[in-house]
């Protein structure tokens, strides 16, 4: 595990990044949650509000209500006594997908640029464990992380017109879960009738970041059922407690 | 009858926005939020309304307003628009009651890029991840997460009217010269040899016309990057200035995504984003190094500037012209010269 002390870059007057490394790893992005929980538990007055990524903690603070120096001692008092790291995650989610070549219209593309069969690909996606990164691009936009190599394909060589929402992309190394219609220049394999953003649901967004999750195939019919349900509402996927 | 203001015609990009979306960054969700939050939160603070309440930021394509269920104060700040209340020209930034039977226009002016209008009471706007800040790109806020169209209604709660019943606003802090836009370096800055990060500070650079809520692109010399111009992805600051593949660069504003890819090479102080939003298109201007010091320093003028009360002064009849006095029916508010 790399535990260099994490770089203090400023971002403006009013955000201060601390980065742990430059690179896409389960052990880094632990890191970057484990500050993410201790900065929560000391609820500084005049931090705003806290954006992990892959490899770095965006902290957004008003500089009016709290000194830089002062954060940056938080932070650094935080590194000299590290919380215990642990890359096990604390719920595992098991989302619906649909790989029907109606809704997965790029699963033929996806087969002619690796070689795979239709039906491997979809043995391969929905039979891994993968890792909540982050969150970004757009609300409940969800970057996951663990995608077997085989399905590591490029990006398409020009972006397309909007895919549905509820999508589940793959392109860059990594699979995504959509929830909005957009634009992309990723392949589409997928779609789950799960919301993983409902402004009017409670909770707004379902998973969180480091959270576990598997995607379980479910045919067409299946698919429209657990649509007619999600659009009442209804969270169709299941979650388990790991910790 | 309850009160609302009535949109009689808007021309694109205008939008309901309050203080932004604040919470759900982690989550993906853009905070959106004025774009010149200065300006905003005067006009706010000139009705009596707290500087995050909801008001109408007006685009370049203008607003023209109406009122139901009778009259209400609203302030009106921000760039040089032409402000006209039944077609007769009021000074900018103002106060303005504005009746039932009179439209008031918004429409672009000498300057600036973005106005706000702000009322005396609440516009009452169920919120969306509590805010209701429009972001149109998900659907987020406002009306249906929409622009605002002819014929959309703003209920407003606790209506109340302002005296002078129209008066200037006093708020010098609102005259900002766009030329220099004050940076912080970094947090990419080691994506950047030293003659390229002359070279960016150097300038000139022009806004382009494909500028929008999200991002001010700029053209200009190309910068290089020392390597590469692909980033994992991190955090996105408000006027956080990216440089992709192009050598371009592009400053990201109230409709920002909360992470991103590319190099930051600078970060644009929060006290000169609003001054940067009001630059128009084919607008020149060079950026200038501060130290965080300098940055918190600007950021607490601005602070103080708005803590004390908003000066409102009475417009006398010799500001206005005749064909104003004429033309305009409700005349409570103006003063004589003499008074």
């Amino acid at each position: 595990m790399n535990s260099t002390a994490p770089r203090l870059l400023d971002a403006g007057e009013a955000a201060l990044v601390v980065e742990f490394g430059s690179e896409v790893d389960p052990a880094t992005n632990e890191r970057v949650l484990a500050l993410d929980r201790a900065l929560a538990t000391l609820a500084l007055p005049g931090l705003r509000e806290t954006v992990p990524t892959y490899r770095s903690l965006m902290i957004h603070y008003d500089p009016l209500l709290l000194d830089r120096s002062r954060l940056v001692d938080a932070v650094r008092g935080i590194e000299i006594a590290p919380p215990a790291l642990s890359c096990a995650p604390n719920h595992l989610w098991t989302i619906p997908c649909c790989y029907d070549p109606e809704l997965g219209e790029d699963i033929a593309a996806v087969a002619a640029m690796t070689g795979l069969s239709a039906e491997r690909i979809v043995a391969l996606h929905a039979g891994t464990t993968y890792r909540v990164y982050m969150y970004g691009f757009a609300p409940g936009f969800c970057y996951l992380g663990g995608l077997p190599s085989e399905l590591a394909v490029s990006r398409r060589p020009t972006p397309r017109p909007p895919h549905p929402p509820n999508t589940i992309l793959l392109g860059g190394g990594l699979t995504l879960i959509t929830t909005f219609a957009m634009p992309t220049g990723w392949w589409l394999l997928g779609r789950t009738p799960e919301r993983m953003f409902a402004p009017a649901r409670e909770p707004n967004f379902l998973v969180d970041v480091g959270d576990a999750l598997r995607f379980a195939p479910v045919d067409r019919p299946a698919f429209d059922a657990l649509e007619a349900r999600a659009e009442n509402g209804e969270i169709v996927s299941q979650r388990e407690r790991l910790r | 009858m309850k009160k609302a203001l009535r949109i009689i015609a808007a021309g694109p990009g205008v939008t309901l926005q309050d203080g932004g979306r604040f919470g759900y960054l982690r989550y993906g969700v853009t905070p959106a939020g004025p774009m010149d939050p200065l300006a905003f939160a005067t006009a706010n603070r000139a009705v009596g309304a707290p500087p995050n309440a909801a008001a109408i930021e007006v685009s370049l394509g203008g607003v023209e307003l109406t009122v139901d269920g009778g009259p209400i104060s609203l302030a009106i700040a921000g760039g040089a628009f032409r402000l006209q209340l039944n077609g007769s020209e009021l000074p900018m930034p103002a106060v303005v009651r504005l009746a039932p039977s009179q439209r008031l226009a918004i429409r672009a002016g000498a300057a600036g890029a973005w106005c706000y209008a702000a009322v005396a009471g609440r516009i009452d706007v169920a919120p969306m991840l509590g805010s209701v800040a429009t972001h149109t790109r998900s659907h987020l806020g406002g009306l249906s997460g929409r622009a605002l169209v002819a014929d959309d209604l703003l209920p407003l709660t606790g209506p109340r009217l302002v005296e002078p019943a129209i008066a200037i606003i006093t708020a010098p802090w609102l005259e900002r010269a766009g030329e220099t836009i004050r940076v912080l370096l970094g947090p990419q800055s080691d994506y950047f040899t030293a003659d390229q990060m002359a070279a960016f500070l150097q300038g000139p650079w022009t806004l382009s016309v494909r500028s929008d809520r999200m991002a001010y692109l700029l053209d200009g010399q190309p910068l290089r990057h020392s390597k590469g111009f692909n980033i994992v992805s991190d955090g996105i600051a408000l006027g956080a200035i990216q440089v992709p593949g192009n050598g371009q660069p592009i400053v990201l504003m109230a409709d920002r995504q909360p992470t991103g890819g590319y190099p930051k090479i600078a970060n644009v102080i929060e006290a000169d984003v609003g001054r940067l939003a009001q630059l128009r298109a084919g607008a020149q201007f060079r950026f200038r190094r501060v130290t965080i010091e300098e940055a918190v320093a600007a950021r607490r003028a601005e602070a103080l500037a708005l803590a004390a009360p908003i000066v409102l002064t009475p417009l006398r009849r010799t500001d206005l012209s005749s064909e104003f006095l004429l033309g305009l029916n409700l005349i409570d508010g103006i003063i004589d010269a003499a008074h």
